[in-house]
């Protein structure tokens, strides 16, 4: 029917963030979630007896918890959900292994030019199994361990047992309880004593079953005085049905070693994002997040540092925009733990065409935390009178002798700043598009070049037809 | 063919106000016009109108480019169809260098039927000129890699602002004191540099209180404005004039011209 041939012809040209790629999945568990569900899961993996106990009793946690009181409006039919879905029969060795339409996907998404070019290892999750993955040798004959987490389960035991779960329980959250019930893919970390990764350590993740949650878990141990930069981002295509991504990422960094995490994120509209973000930093250690929020239906999503040790440093940077549709409740929480540690948050929220940004922060001082500094920074930029933005500081100190610093601004994007760039010739497209990426400008810079031209290209098409 | 930019009995109010009271002039491009006149008279409020500013409503009259309608194009177009002002009071636009934001102004105004996210001139070709252009103004080169007007200098904005004029090359250049809170020396550069830039190459309307801008750009038409109107025309002696005695001949000469002005000073001052 020529109906058909409109529409297929239609679908190419969609843009590049919402191209989708028909998948011939091995297995598909059944929608909802039940024990039986979670065992098999746990079949299919082969897991040991612990991790299956393990989901199942994450399982009831999550039965158990309530929905959370704050944040956006949930509104998520459990039972109406895959929770997993393999798409082929082990990991790919080799690119020539890659399922050709699988690697389309990849194509892309540009992930083999940019291995080729300065990437030191590349995981790449496809709906929830790891397929592809590479590490450069001379890492890993330094001992560095870059694989998927369900593959650490059955190669690195006694790692994984040690750490897994350690920083983020089940009983934290119901959503962490969630992704521990059912959690597949996701990256498995560690870094030896001593050892700096020069260059960034790279995943991309990608949802691609309609009504399929993703539940990744990734755990870093970065041990002491080594180094590490971990970078991650997601496109995922749009669908008409509710999807859910609900993430654990666990981070630890031992004695004087140095974690940076960087995320970019862009969902595509009608996706829930709740994701669990924290590390813990041992004596002199730095942690850092940079976190960048984009797309999505609702975004809850606070990475964590809790600085359990003197001279330990937690720093966050968030950048989260949100347009019609959507709403970002996004922001950090820095809990001083030990005495002489520092902390920082800053935060930049960009809210247009009726979109909705909410800072929410937890700066908590515990007793015993002498001379701690924490600094906390939030703009928002709002772009129309449609769009709405928040900011929920908590604040919690049990210590006298400590620095805390909050400044907050709002802003709109003023006529006179427009009149002034229209005046040289710029349209009112790429007038806006300049400011906002000025606004953003400080925290790009602190991304790797490939992420900050992806970023400033993502917030090209975020703007585009935002004006007139 | 002479570029002509004119403008016929133009009105323009702020809000409910009314500021410029039928305004009428022509510049032909080549020509330099100083455009003097007390505060509050309407000066630059006729270089914002010009330029288009959402701000300054004009309920009746003429702009126009070379027999162009002005008056119905976006601020942006009249950009590219050549009009150019330099604002007395430049806005910040805090974390965009001054070299991305030249690169896009100076691509769209040379290339006006450029489509939006088409290729930017070349990077190399543009740092070039743009590097020649700033060594002529005396300008370091890390200035380039500042952010727009963000903790500029009252003399660093003026001469960002002449750096622009002279990568965008317009047909027709507005100055709205381009010289006010400078000292003589940069006054004096200033006025070199327009001169070089400006001087038979554009037409130019130079908003000024003193005679050091017109030193290097000696006007072939002065006109004062009173109360929202050009009163008086003359050529380099009346700027001359008006520099030694002020405005008081002026002021007794047209009356009524004289009164809107105190009037709309008086809004001004209640506001």
């Amino acid at each position: 029917m020529a109906t058909d041939i409109t529409e297929s012809a239609e679908l190419g040209e969609i843009n590049k963030y919402n191209f989708r790629t028909e998948t011939t999945g091995v297995f598909k568990a059944q929608k909802g979630i039940n024990a039986e569900i979670v065992n098999q899961i746990s079949d299919i993996k082969n897991e040991p007896d612990w991790m299956r106990e393990f989901r199942l009793k994450s399982l009831e946690i999550f039965e158990s918890r309530p929905m959370p009181k704050w944040g956006g409006d949930i509104d998520i039919d459990f039972q109406d959900i895959f929770y997993y879905l393999k798409p082929t029969n082990g990991q790919g060795r080799t690119w020539d292994d890659v399922p050709q339409e699988i690697k389309d996907t990849f194509d892309k998404l540009g992930i083999p030019e940019a291995e080729k070019k300065f990437l030191s290892g590349v995981k790449a999750q496809f709906e929830s199994e790891v397929i592809y993955g590479s590490l450069e040798e001379d890492l890993a004959k330094q001992g560095v361990i870059f694989t998927d987490t369900d593959t650490a389960v059955r190669e690195h035991p006694e790692l994984l047992r040690e750490y897994f779960a350690k920083v983020i329980p089940p009983e934290d959250n119901k959503f962490a309880a969630l992704n521990s019930a059912v959690w597949s893919g996701g990256s498995f970390i560690y870094i030896p004593k001593g050892v700096h990764v020069d260059f960034p350590l790279q995943a991309y993740f990608r949802i691609n079953a309609e009504s399929m949650g993703q539940f990744e878990r990734t755990l870093i141990i970065v041990d002491e005085g080594a180094s590490i930069h971990y970078v991650e981002g997601c496109t995922a295509p749009m669908y008409s049905t509710e999807s859910l991504h609900s993430a654990v990422v666990e981070v630890i960094v031992k004695k004087n070693a140095r974690c940076r995490y960087t995320t970019i994120q862009n969902w595509a509209n009608n996706i829930y994002n709740l994701v669990t973000k924290r590390a813990y930093a041992y004596g002199d250690a730095t942690m850092e997040w940079v976190d960048g929020n984009l797309g999505s239906k609702l975004t809850m999503k606070y990475p964590a540092v809790h600085m359990m040790e003197p001279g330990a440093r937690g720093e966050i940077l968030s950048i989260a925009f949100s347009s019609a549709g959507q709403h970002q409740d996004a922001g950090a929480k820095l809990v001083h733990e030990a005495p002489n540690t520092t902390g920082q948050i800053i935060s930049k929220s960009i809210s247009k065409n009726g979109g909705r940004s909410s800072y929410r922060g937890l700066v908590r001082v515990e007793p015993g935390a002498h001379n701690s500094k924490n600094n906390v920074v939030c703009d928002a930029l709002i772009l129309d009178p449609e769009s709405r933005s928040d900011t929920y500081p908590y604040i919690e100190i049990a210590e006298q002798d400590v620095q805390i610093g909050h400044e907050a601004s709002v802003s709109r994007i003023g006529e006179e700043q427009m009149f002034y760039l229209l005046s040289r010739g710029l349209t009112e497209q790429e007038a806006s598009t300049m400011i906002v990426n000025g606004f953003i400008e400080p925290l790009v810079k602190e991304l790797p070049m490939e992420y900050a031209v992806e970023m400033n290209r993502l917030i090209q098409l975020q703007m585009e037809g935002s004006v007139g | 063919m002479t570029h002509v930019l004119k403008i016929e009995d133009l009105h323009v109010n702020v809000g409910e106000k009314p500021i410029l009271r039928g305004v009428n002039l022509t510049i032909n491009h080549g020509e330099t016009h100083a455009l003097m006149g007390p505060n509050g008279s309407g000066k630059s409020t006729l270089g914002l109108a010009i330029m288009g500013h959402p701000g300054y409503d004009v309920t009746g009259g003429k702009i126009s480019l070379d027999g162009k309608d002005v008056l119905a194009m976006e601020p942006d177009e009249r950009a590219r169809e050549g009009i150019f002002m330099a604002f007395q009071r430049p806005m910040a636009i805090p974390g965009v260098k001054m070299a991305d934001f030249l690169r896009h102004a100076t691509t769209n105004v040379r290339r006006p039927d450029r489509k939006e996210g088409e290729e930017l001139i070349p990077m190399r070709e543009f740092r070039k000129e743009l590097k020649e252009k700033m060594s002529h103004l005396r300008m370091d080169v890390e200035f380039a890699r500042r952010y727009v007007n963000d903790g500029f200098s009252g003399g660093e904005m003026k001469r960002a602002e002449i750096l622009q004029l002279a990568m965008l090359q317009p047909k027709f250049a507005l100055l709205d004191e381009t010289d006010s809170g400078l000292d003589a020396d940069a006054v004096r550069l200033a006025s070199e540099s327009i001169a070089e830039i400006g001087q038979g190459k554009m037409g130019l309307l130079i908003i000024t209180h003193h005679d050091k801008l017109l030193e290097h750009n000696p006007p072939e038409f002065t006109h004062v404005m009173l109360g929202g109107r050009l009163v008086e025309t003359g050529g380099r002696e009346l700027a001359d004039e008006l520099h030694e005695n002020g405005y008081d001949r002026i002021r007794n000469a047209y009356p009524d011209a004289e009164a809107a002005n105190q009037e709309m000073l008086a809004e001004e001052a209640a506001i």
